[in-house]
């Protein structure tokens, strides 16, 4: 739920109770007034009355409303001591609503002459369920009315006021640890937007920090690595050479060696995917995928050869791109070499060359790989003990470089897509 | 031949001098940066095994310093680092070669007579074992004078294997050097033995007094009969 609306949702529940209250209260205190001054206007009336009475006889006459707002009655002196002044509420029937309407009286006594007389005055009222269904009225509107302005100033107002906020999150989506770019907060003058622009650079400081010392840990290590590996595998060379081995001996050595030498390896793999991602790589220069694809097919033809793979080039367009040179040559034939390796005796590759992508098919396991996993580290389909498991990862690595997208799809043969 | 090794790291010096002395070379150590500086001032070596990171300073320098005082030395630089910086700064200074460590020390072996072969100045073009002889600039080979017709990848196994003559080439060895970048994490050993048969069958068939022993599992030997 957006910010705007939610706001909206609590303000609306708010302002229902608040506004049904006040309605409340509202209606009380405005029919108290209308009582009043009606009951004003009655008080006024019999007092006019009651002096016309005195000068005027004909009046006392009057016992019933018809077309005035009085009717006088003659009462005994009994009933009128009894009697006190009231007022109340009772219905009459009105001519021209047809109907039988709500109206105040007055019910007063007088004496002229000794003679005892009880008034009654009239006057209509406000029609109380009229009022009511009115009142409502008015305050469903002014409800809704109130929901719709505090919306559009919402609107209005909270994406003026968050738009800080919002330019920030759209710059933090897009921010990658990877790319030496930092991220430029948006200015603002709020202090709670300053502080939380404060907070992400304080955090993604420390998470470059952490990021670009892991990486360069992992490279010093790496590096550390290259000379014990060296001297270990140097000294059982040497230690071959003598002649008093024994072919166990030998044979166990020669184990170590290989060892060392996968330990060599998957040192210097992990070593050019770090380097890879702390950019390293900075001269380019064109690359002719065709011609590389092309050299790199002949160099590796006595493998082909020997495994009995067949190899079809279909040339479709010419593709270069700007490329590190060696980064160039380990992303072919990190490719290729992944056909060969992973293809069945005399199986095939077939390699399609377009002008933005390059395909490259072979045939091997009957089931499709993991198209999620296959990219990862240490990923390994099969038991290839001299497979470092990061081959795949250096093509996406070098791919991500230079913003092509690699893909693995699988139709009965293996295929990997490059596109620019 | 005099050589001058540069390295730190003892163990590291103590295999190629071992390595080194089996080929009779005569092999002199320095292991830090000032005595490194003080044998090429005092001393002329046919080839310098140069390492970059050193105790007080940097390979590179002694690299800089040798170039300066016009002395043409052969230097191949060893380091553990790969990184193209450091192979381009070593190569634009004025090394012949470079090594990254790990090394084989049959690779290194070649990497050495390959420099002096470079260096010397009758400008040898051949080399030779027994009755086969080895064309280097027409990358062909004779027995007996006969050409025997090998492809690219066997002249440079045979060349590998005669310039360790005698000497215990591991299989890893051979598909490295042979195959340079592309040997890595490959099944391809079973090919590096299919590869040396065909070589084998060749020597033989032109009676080549040649003959690539294998030793046990682990990798092959180069014999003269």
């Amino acid at each position: 739920m957006k910010l705007v609306n939610h706001t909206l949702l609590y303000l609306s529940a708010a302002l229902f109770v608040i506004i049904g209250v006040w309605a409340v209260i509202f209606y009380y205190s405005m029919l108290d007034e209308v009582y009043d001054s009606i009951d004003d206007g009655l008080d006024n009336y019999k007092m006019l009355i009651i002096q016309k009475a005195g000068s005027d006889s004909t009046i006392l006459k009057k016992n019933t409303f018809e077309e005035s707002n009085y009717s006088i009655t003659p009462i005994s002196r009994g009933q009128a001591l009894q009697s006190v002044e009231r007022y109340s509420d009772t219905l009459m029937y009105m001519q021209n609503e047809e109907d039988f309407e709500p109206v105040r009286i007055l019910s007063t006594v007088f004496s002229i002459k000794d003679t005892y007389y009880k008034l009654d005055v009239i006057s209509s009222m406000v029609e109380e369920d009229d009022l009511i269904e009115d009142l409502a009225y008015y305050l469903v509107f002014l409800y809704l009315a109130l929901l719709v302005s505090i919306y559009l100033l919402n609107f209005f107002i909270l994406r003026r006021t968050w738009k800080p906020f919002y330019t920030l999150m759209q710059r933090l989506r897009h921010f990658n640890l990877r790319q030496p770019r930092p991220l430029e907060v948006p200015e603002t003058k709020v202090s709670e937007f300053r502080e939380l622009n404060q907070a992400i650079l304080d955090l993604l400081k420390n998470n470059i920090e952490v990021y670009n010392s892991q990486k360069q840990f992992i490279e010093n290590a790496s590096h550390e690595l290259q000379t014990p590996l060296a001297i270990s595998i140097n000294k059982i060379e040497l230690l071959l050479e003598e002649n008093d081995l024994d072919e166990e001996k030998a044979l166990a050595l020669s184990d170590v060696i290989r060892n060392l030498e996968r330990l060599t390896r998957l040192n210097k793999s992990l070593l050019l995917l770090t380097k890879i991602e702390n950019r390293q790589f900075a001269e380019e220069e064109s690359v002719d995928f065709n011609e590389l694809i092309k050299q790199q097919i002949s160099d590796f033809s006595e493998l082909l050869e020997f495994k009995q793979i067949s190899v079809q080039l279909h040339e479709n367009g010419h593709f270069r791109q700007s490329f590190h040179r060696d980064l160039a040559f380990v992303l072919v034939s990190n490719l290729l070499k992944n056909a060969i390796i992973y293809n069945v005796p005399e199986g095939n590759i077939q390699i399609e060359i377009n002008a933005d992508s390059i395909r490259i098919m072979n045939t091997g396991t009957a089931q499709a790989l993991d198209p999620e996993r296959i990219f990862h580290r240490f990923y390994r389909s099969s038991a290839h003990q001299n497979s470092t498991g990061l081959g795949l990862s250096i093509v996406k690595a070098i791919a991500e470089l230079y913003r092509m997208q690699v893909s693995y799809s699988f139709d009965g043969m293996h295929g990997f897509s490059l596109k620019k | 031949m005099k050589i001058l090794i540069i390295e730190d790291e003892p163990d590291l010096l103590h295999n190629m001098v071992q390595s080194l002395k089996k080929e009779q070379y005569t092999v002199e150590t320095a292991d830090s940066y000032a005595s490194g500086i003080d044998k090429i001032i005092a001393y002329d070596y046919t080839c310098i095994l140069l390492d970059i990171g050193l105790p007080g300073g940097s390979g590179l320098k002694i690299l800089e310093k040798l170039r300066s005082m016009k002395k043409t030395d052969s230097v191949i630089i060893i380091s553990a680092k790969d990184s193209l910086d450091d192979k381009l700064s070593g190569l634009d200074k004025g090394a012949d070669d470079y090594l990254t460590k790990p090394f084989h020390l049959a690779e290194l072996n070649a990497r050495i007579k390959a420099v002096l072969r470079r260096k010397s100045f009758d400008g040898q073009n051949e080399v030779s074992a027994a009755n086969v002889r080895i064309h280097l600039s027409e990358r062909s080979v004779t027995v007996n004078e006969k050409p025997v017709a090998l492809n690219r990848k066997e002249y440079d196994l045979l060349m590998y294997f005669v310039e360790n003559r005698s000497r215990l080439i591991s299989k890893t060895s051979i598909a490295e050097h042979v195959w340079g970048d592309h040997a890595d994490e490959s099944d391809d050993l079973e090919f590096v033995y299919s590869q040396i048969k065909n070589l084998r069958k060749k020597l033989k068939d032109a009676e080549a007094d040649l003959e690539i022993q294998a030793v046990y599992g682990i990798g092959y030997k180069l014999v003269v009969l």
